[in-house]
């Protein structure tokens, strides 16, 4: 068996090993040096070892196991002293070694910046194990301080992980910006945010004089004469290939040792591999390129021809919650262009950079997921043309952003999906339209396209116009359904305008085309007439959906989930044992604490359901509502009562709130926050009513949203009592549900008819107001009841939850 | 055929349905009209929604899960989905409501 001598037990020669072995095990009888005192591990991952996310055992990629079934001879901790090219032996401290091939995988060094006081203990390089855990122990002495001397991808990772293990991490950075060599200037300034914002200080442009201490570090001196306390100083400005062994044994030798595409060194029994190389006049420092390096040299040892061919490189942050992403070149340059997209509220920067008719660099921050898609496009040279106008947008182009979304649209390949809720495709929508379906309703009816959440409502109607072209009008309003042509606006005018209280009233008046409407009109058409009726029109539980028929929430498997009211977010032993009973008698599969503050008990069978809420009922529990358009919850915080910053009373509100909303429907559902200060602990300023309380009162805010779309409330109006405040909050759900479209937020609703228009008559008009609050209490009288208690009581609507008959119980004849 | 008298048709809510256990499965007695039903599976094709809790209008029923529409009528899914129920006969006799027991006996027996 021939002999391969492999010097350093790095990424590059780990990978090139396996690949040996894997195709020919017999091959070689290698012996493995290394001058750390340990085998390969993953490099890469020691960034989350220094945080603690990780631990050395995880990232270690081959174990003592490994090298004993490869009958690897290890030398760890042992530096070599020499290599004899003349005797091929290789000359370790402990002895030498014969080879037959020889791998040089050295990797690189630390750059070490000649300042005075750079042989200090407590200042540190960051390559390897030895290394974090220096820092790792550095950062164990409470309130230490640590300067970090480079904002490159290394020096950031060790930053951001000191300062996960709790010290005061200051980065110097030579250059006006960080990472300047992957990222441009837009992107160093978020990234310098960011860092900021996790308790990181920066200074770019900062050169540093010295490092002061006498038995070890003390401090940082800058060329400006700043002097910044040190406890631990991290030198990550940079790496160069160790070259040393290579150079006295006179190989070929510039910045790294010197390799073909075979990765043979200039002795043809010699290799090298990994950071220590230098091919065709470039170096390297990340780990794709290893990878393809070690490959390659597993080959060419074992005599197949392959070739090293360098690849486009793409970089990640590994810092937690930073998002960023850099691939190619992105300099500027006369024949470039730059296509750039900015959220400043989002913090999102994205930055490509287009060559001719090519993508050629990249840059992402605080949205990467297209990366890998970019990369591509640079990697392979993608004709980039077609597609130039949507390029930022990604590759499942969102709609909407753009300038000009029809040309957006338009370009979208048909394969590219529209209706996420239904996956329907655009290719299947332009074959539906072509075959007769001339709009949206036609469309929704023949693909599904935007028929459930609607939110690609848009993006349908604009595939309707580029087929279409000129035949096709964006339509202003779209009636509610195929049954009618009346716009939900229409029908709520016509309805107090005729005095319509019936649906049957409804249908024949208002001309519906289908015998008694479907499952979109008829749950809009039964709210509006008990909206405007309370008292003369009867909800029809029919014209429901199953959630508010059956007064629970349907499951994906048919069950359903029950969830007791808890006003204001407070319960009481006695409840919670019922709550617990309940859950144990009816064998719930989960229980689970909700958003709302309180409780829920899912996967209960529908037959089960009046019999757990009579159960429920008797501790004094009474339904949630958490399934109707209607009052949700009135989530509090503790207020007064026993928080020390609590200005007001705000769970006590919160209770009286719900107290008198609770059981009202509305378009869609309401639900409140109430905040006993302005550190918001409710989060009420993104309800549909949210109050803050403050010293000198109550602020009520409005058309907060947190769900599909993310929305903060509008302030309605200041005031000063407690009882004005619960005034304001009625007068607005009363105008909301007499006026809004069906499944219509609060939020949805006034940006429709507009802040002002509300506040003129909640607000300013006091008769309004007083109007509405006395409507509303009208309408509560019918209303505010507990939905549980008719079929726990009643037994002609329990049997409504159970079979109508059981046939399994009779034999089959 | 066989009919078999299952329960009063004012047990069943107009535009409503009630269930019946059968051994293979549930079926849903569907009541459009004062006096019309409508015998189906109960099962919902595409992803075994209840029918019997879905909103009932005209002679159809939407699936509580994903608005799938069936014609009560064929079993037939409606408009771009396909699917179907399986139907069984059902009649009204002074207000009784009768199902076909060679049927589900037949589908008992399968």
């Amino acid at each position: 068996m021939k002999k391969l001598v492999v010097i350093g037990a790095g990424m590059a020669s780990g990978r090139a090993l396996e690949h040996l072995f894997e195709t020919d095990p017999e091959a070689y009888e290698v012996t493995l040096f290394n001058a750390e005192a340990r085998g390969n591990y993953n490099r890469i991952m020691l960034s989350p070892v220094l945080s603690g996310e990780k631990s050395y055992a995880e990232i270690v990629t081959h174990d003592e196991a490994w090298y004993r079934a490869n009958k690897v001879t290890c030398r760890f901790g042992e530096h070599v002293v020499k290599i004899d090219r003349d005797r091929k032996v290789v000359v370790g401290e402990a002895g030498e070694v014969l080879y037959d091939k020889l791998i040089i995988a050295t990797g690189s060094a630390p750059f070490i910046i000649p300042v005075e006081g750079r042989e200090l203990p407590g200042v540190i390089t960051y390559r390897d194990l030895d290394d974090t855990e220096a820092m790792i122990a550095a950062a164990g002495q409470p309130g230490a301080n640590a300067v970090v001397i480079g904002g490159g991808l290394l020096g950031l990772e060790a930053a951001a992980g000191l300062r996960l293990r709790g010290m005061n991490v200051t980065v110097l950075h030579l250059m006006g910006h960080l990472m300047e060599r992957q990222l441009d200037e837009s992107a160093g300034y978020l990234l310098l945010k960011d860092l900021e914002r996790r308790g990181i200080k920066v200074m770019t442009g900062a050169s540093t004089k010295a490092i002061l201490g006498k038995d070890k570090v003390d401090a940082v001196v800058l060329e400006d004469g700043t002097v910044l306390d040190a406890d631990l100083v991290v030198m990550a400005v940079g790496i160069r290939p160790e070259t040393r062994l290579a150079t006295d044994a006179h190989l070929e030798v510039g910045r790294g040792v010197v390799v073909d595409a075979q990765m043979q060194t200039s002795d043809p029994d010699i290799h090298a591999v990994g950071e220590c190389v230098e091919f065709d006049g470039a170096l390297f420092g990340l780990v794709a390129p290893l990878y393809d390096q070690a490959k390659v040299l597993a080959k060419s040892l074992l005599g197949e021809v392959d070739a090293y061919a360098p690849k486009e490189l793409s970089t990640k942050l590994k810092v937690t919650g930073c998002d960023l992403f850099s691939a190619g070149d992105f300099a500027e340059g006369p024949e470039r262009e730059d296509i750039v997209l900015r959220d400043p509220s989002r913090g999102i920067y994205k930055r490509l950079v287009i060559e001719g008719d090519r993508l050629v660099g990249a840059v992402l921050y605080g949205d990467t997921a297209d990366g890998s898609w970019y990369f591509g496009l640079i990697r392979d040279g993608t004709d980039i043309d077609d597609m130039r106008e949507t390029l930022i947008f990604g590759p499942g182009f969102q709609g909407g952003a753009s300038a000009d979304p029809l040309s957006a649209v338009a370009a979208l390949p048909p394969e590219a999906e529209i209706c996420g809720c239904n996956g329907v495709c655009k290719g299947k929508i332009t074959e539906a339209i072509t075959g007769g379906a001339k709009d949206l309703t036609a469309v929704r009816a023949t693909t599904k396209a935007s028929a459930s959440c609607g939110t690609c409502t848009g993006l349908v109607e604009q595939v309707l116009q580029v087929t279409l072209g000129g035949d096709f009008q964006m339509p202003g309003a779209q009636p509610i359904c195929a049954c009618c042509d009346l716009t939900h606006e229409d029908l709520r005018r016509l309805i107090k305008l005729k005095a319509l209280k019936s649906q049957p009233a409804v249908w024949q008046e208002l001309g519906w085309k289908t015998p008694n409407g479907c499952h979109v009109c008829r749950p809009a058409l039964n709210f509006y007439l008990l909206a405007d009726w309370p008292l003369e029109y009867q909800d029809d539980p029919m014209s429901r959906f199953v959630n508010e028929r059956n007064h629970a929430n349907i499951q994906k498997d048919g069950t359903f989930s029950v969830v007791p009211r808890m006003w204001g977010g407070l319960t009481n032993p006695n409840e919670l044992r019922a709550i617990a009973d309940a859950a144990e008698k009816y064998k719930v599969p989960t229980v689970k604490v909700t958003g709302g503050q309180r409780i829920d008990l899912l996967g209960v069978r529908k037959e089960d359901l009046p019999a757990i809420w009579t159960d429920l009922n008797s501790a004094g529990l009474v339904s949630g509502h958490a399934y109707s358009k209607g009052l949700r919850t009135v989530k509090t915080c503790v207020g007064t009562d026993h928080c020390r910053f609590g200005t007001q009373d705000s769970t006590g509100l919160g209770v009286k709130l719900e107290q008198i909303l609770w059981g009202s429907w509305t378009p869609h559902k309401v639900k409140l926050g109430v905040s006993g200060c302005p550190r918001n602990c409710a989060e009420s300023t993104c309800k549909d009513v949210g109050i803050i309380c403050v010293d000198s009162g109550y602020q009520v805010s409005v058309a907060g949203a947190a769900g599909m779309e993310l929305k903060e409330t509008e302030r309605l109006a200041d005031v000063a009592s407690e009882a004005e405040a619960i005034d304001l909050t009625v007068a607005f759900v009363q105008l909301y549900r007499e006026n809004a479209k069906y499944l219509d937020r609060p939020y949805k609703w006034v940006a429709k008819v507009g802040l002002d228009w509300v506040k003129a008559r909640v607000v300013d008009d006091l008769d309004e107001r007083a109007a509405l609050i006395e409507r509303f209490e009208v309408s509560q009288s019918i209303y505010r009841k507990d939905p549980w208690a008719v079929p726990a009581r009643e037994a002609g609507e329990r049997s409504r939850y159970a079979p109508l008959a059981d046939l399994t119980l009779e034999a089959a004849e | 055929m066989s009919w078999i008298d299952i329960a009063a048709v004012a047990d069943i809510p107009l535009r409503g349905a009630r269930v019946v256990k059968t051994k293979l499965g549930c079926v849903a007695v569907f009541r459009t009209d004062e006096a019309e039903v409508y015998a189906v599976s109960d099962t919902c094709p595409h992803k075994g929604g209840p029918l019997s809790d879905g909103l009932v209008h005209d002679r159809k029923v939407t699936c509580p899960l994903h608005n799938w529409v069936f014609s009560l009528e064929t079993g037939e899914a409606q408009g771009a989905d396909e699917g179907r129920i399986e139907t069984f006969a059902a009649r009204v006799e002074n207000g009784r409501v009768l199902l076909d027991g060679t049927a589900l006996g037949r589908r008992t027996a399968a």
